[in-house]
């Protein structure tokens, strides 16, 4: 059978997984890809807890869901804003390197 | 659900997570996490979270990714060039990521909840959408609004921002 801890291992491979790629990665756009895997992942963990605090009407925890729809609804906006914010980076860089993008570093 | 679908879907959405990162072109990551949030869908709809899942398909595998092929296709991004690897940060990358799935999987081992099974589910003549939505319009109402003003400032920030400067 599977337990909730299958669940919280892919969750937590997921998390690792895109925690890797912002790490790792130098362009931007896989980095903003990496950021939503992370993001998945910690729904799915939420899911996978709703599933498995069943209440006393024998339904799931539905608080979780409504937490994961806000958590989609501001992943989105951030998408959007990130994204946006990439195409003024490049009219006036021309690039999406992070390695390129330093002129704040210290 | 049956536990040789689960791990399909869980092997479907690893696998394809970590060509995200793994692949050179934009293009094939963008691709490769369309397939991952698919699979993540169906994880969701096994949990018996249709709404979630359904949300999850129109929101990422919609609204996110034509986004993202939108904005790679305007950028006109080539594959990115080899450079020459800094195996240091590399190795430290990866070293960073294993110690912290390491912690997780630490910690799940721990957690005495994580060895049981999913208690079973009352037949329910309320669908899931109607239950979320009592929630979100009864106690999650000032957040769900707050919501609604994000996305708005969200919106005026894009439009702001991907103006062209008037010289």
């Amino acid at each position: 059978m599977i337990t909730l801890g299958d669940y919280l291992i892919v969750s937590g491979i997921l998390f690792a997984i895109g925690f890797a790629g912002v790490m790792l990665r130098r362009n931007l756009i896989v980095i903003l890809m990496s950021l939503e895997l992370m993001l998945n992942a910690a729904n799915l963990s939420l899911v996978a807890f709703s599933r498995f605090r069943v209440g006393a009407d024998g339904l799931p925890d539905y608080r979780a869901q409504v937490f994961v729809f806000f958590v989609i609804a501001v992943a989105a906006a951030e998408v959007a804003v990130g994204l946006a914010l990439l195409v003024a980076l490049y009219r006036a860089r021309q690039t999406t390197d992070v390695k390129d993008i330093s002129s704040l570093r210290f | 659900m049956s536990p040789f679908l689960f791990w399909i879907f869980a092997v479907l959405t690893v696998v394809f997570g970590a060509a995200v990162v793994l692949n050179r072109n934009p293009v094939a990551s963008a691709l490769s996490l369309v397939v991952s949030f698919l699979g993540l869908s169906a994880l969701f709809m096994s949990l018996d979270a249709f709404f979630v899942g359904i949300i999850q398909v129109l929101v990422y595998a919609g609204a996110v990714m034509v986004l993202f092929l939108f904005i790679i296709m305007l950028l006109d991004l080539r594959a990115e060039e080899r450079r020459r690897i800094n195996f240091l940060a590399t190795a430290g990358g990866i070293g960073v990521a294993l110690i912290l799935l390491i912690q997780i999987c630490v910690v799940i081992s721990h957690l005495r909840a994580a060895r049981q099974t999913f208690p079973p589910l009352a037949t329910s003549t309320t669908d899931d959408v109607w239950n979320i939505g009592r929630l979100l319009f009864s106690s999650y109402n000032l957040p769900f609004q707050i919501i609604g003003v994000l996305v708005l400032v969200a919106t005026v920030g894009v439009v702001l921002l991907s103006r062209r400067e008037p010289r």
